[in-house]
């Protein structure tokens, strides 16, 4: 007999996450996915359909290969030397994998805020702000890129802090700030789909709440995979959870369980789910 | 009864023992040094004069004249020599960095290492033995000095470069192809400038070190009294040549000859001090980046 247990929060007590604009935009269908670091599997066989223009959450323990597959969604795991990976990623009709494809467009397309701000410590925050564009060698007329500063850094919520200081290093802001210039950086590519890895994982909590109804904000314009080691995040943020997880160290990741947030923090269909989000274990 | 507190005598004699032997050592390493800088000004300072970076030796016998045509021809060949050697030196780096992998990568940095070595006389006579099958024997000109001198300041080059490369966070990179940079863009527009405070104190460094280069000028680029401006053709004095060319064939007022000597090697270390002064101020550009990253 399994037995059911119950969360301990409940998305009662949170902002409840607002419909999307529109809920068109190509989806983000993984088939037979697999990651590999030289022999070693780290994630095997993910069958996972993202939705459009929502909040999409990976969660799982340490080592369950979560943040392998979100780097495989833009192709940055491949950057890793010996890394590899089998089956398909497609957006909407591209089979992001295919080898004409050119990696550099794919990752124009599908934007990534990193664990740890890195805004470029070279530029001022508006040089963050349009980086890139002007890195995929498109040219900016001066309006352009006011604009282009302004709407990103507005969609980032860091506007009124920074239009007084656009031409000041990036690197002098604080570190929720920071990450603040980092989304705005994803968003001025404009891109479908925007990858957060563990974002508010280096932020104190006031900087990741406001992290935090950000995304819940930039899903009405993109979709947005995070992941993310605390639940309660994901559930505060996500219409829709993956439940990854592992037999071991040395043991490939693998799928456990994909639905909507509710039904997976609160209904979970396997035993190992409702262990993790229970707080059992991981 | 013993409490935790005390030290015994033994480790406080011991302790005491190894502060005083340290203590030797620094002023063994100091005095000297403080010694070598005291004779250099006390007796450079004689022909600091304007005179001295105003004018050369030409038709001078004894006492007067200058050094003016040696500090230009220093200036000249080891401008020259840095123009050529850093782009080649900051380019091997970047493709040890970013492009190669595995045993190519070994086997060059192995000769970096070995060229670190290598006498500066051998280079000097390298450079010779090469611009002699072009120009013909006894070719001595400014730019076949520079490029003895490019051998010796490459592996500096290339090893500051590579290290501060190496230096830049994987995280700058990865956010650079995040946002659909091409790798040669990344590496031009996040990766070098990032790093160049670094390549640039490097540079410096490796600039002080061939400018006090003898032996190499001395073979091809030989010693004039005239101001030469022109790299390509003929003899040209540096300041290295222009002190041991002094102190080597002292005429009759032989302190008129010590003196320029003294005020050239004044003139030389002044440089070299001006040089390190400004790696420091270019690494500690690179520090700040570092901490607000």
């Amino acid at each position: 007999m399994t037995q059911t247990i119950l969360p301990t929060i409940h998305r009662e007590t949170t902002t409840p996450i607002p419909a999307p604009i529109s809920s068109d935009g190509p989806k983000i269908a993984i088939t037979n996915f697999s990651a590999y670091y030289g022999s070693f599997l780290a994630i095997s066989n993910v069958n996972v359909t993202i939705e459009p223009k929502q909040v999409t959450a990976f969660i799982g323990p340490s080592g369950c290969g979560k943040t392998t597959l979100l780097r495989s969604i833009n192709r940055l795991h491949e950057v890793t030397p010996g890394a590899r990976t089998e089956g398909s990623v497609r957006l909407g009709a591209t089979d992001l994998y295919d080898p004409r494809v050119d990696v550099a467009a794919v990752r124009a397309r599908i934007g990534m805020v990193f664990q740890r701000p890195n805004p470029f410590p070279t530029m001022s925050i508006r040089d963050n702000v349009l980086a890139g564009p002007r890195l995929q060698g498109r040219r900016l007329s001066r309006s352009e890129a006011d604009d282009l500063v302004e709407s990103s850094l507005r969609a980032a919520g860091l506007w009124e802090d920074a239009k007084d200081r656009l031409r000041a290093a990036g690197a002098g802001l604080s570190g929720g700030q920071q990450q603040r210039l980092c989304i705005a950086r994803a968003v001025a590519n404009s891109p479908d789909v925007i990858l957060m890895d563990e974002p508010c994982s280096s932020l104190d909590p006031i900087s990741t709440a406001t992290i935090e109804a950000m995304i819940v904000d930039l899903a009405r314009n993109y979709t947005v995979i995070i992941v993310t080691h605390n639940m309660q995040q994901a559930l505060r943020v996500s219409r829709r959870t993956a439940f990854f997880s592992t037999d071991g160290a040395s043991r490939p990741g693998r799928l456990v369980e994909y639905g909507d947030t509710m039904q997976v923090f609160n209904a979970p269909r396997e035993e190992a789910t409702a262990r993790y989000v229970g707080g059992h274990f991981g | 009864m013993s409490t935790i507190t005390q030290v015994s005598l033994r480790r406080r004699l011991t302790s005491s023992t190894a502060v005083v032997l340290m203590g030797i050592a620094v002023a063994a390493a100091l005095v000297p040094l403080i010694s070598l800088l005291w004779t250099v000004i006390s007796r450079g300072v004689r022909r600091f004069d304007l005179a001295f970076v105003t004018q050369s030796m030409r038709g001078i016998v004894g006492a007067g004249g200058g050094a003016s045509h040696a500090i230009a021809g220093s200036l000249l060949i080891t401008g020259a020599a840095t123009l050529m050697c850093v782009p080649l030196g900051v380019l091997a780096a970047v493709y040890m960095t970013e492009y190669g992998r595995g045993l190519p990568v070994r086997v060059i940095t192995f000769l970096v290492d070995v060229m670190t070595g290598i006498p500066s006389i051998v280079v000097g006579l390298f450079a010779y033995a090469v611009a002699s099958l072009f120009f013909g024997p006894g070719i001595r000109s400014g730019l076949v000095a520079s490029g003895a001198l490019v051998l010796l300041m490459l592996p500096v080059v290339i090893r500051s470069s590579e290290e501060m490369l190496r230096m830049v966070p994987l995280d700058l990179r990865e956010a650079s192809y995040a946002l659909g940079a091409p790798r040669w863009r990344t590496i031009a527009s996040v990766v070098l400038p990032t790093a160049l405070p670094g390549i640039t104190s490097g540079a410096l460094l490796g600039v002080a070190r061939i400018v006090g280069e003898t032996a190499p000028l001395l073979l091809v680029a030989g010693f004039t009294d005239s101001m030469n401006g022109n790299l390509l053709d003929g003899r040209m004095a540096t300041l290295p040549v222009f002190i041991y060319s002094q102190w080597q064939n002292q005429g009759a007022d032989a302190s008129a000859y010590s003196n320029r000597a003294w005020t050239a090697a004044l003139v030389l270390v002044l440089f070299v001090l001006a040089l390190n002064i400004a790696a420091k101020a270019a690494i500690r550009l690179t520090q700040r980046h570092k901490g607000q990253s």
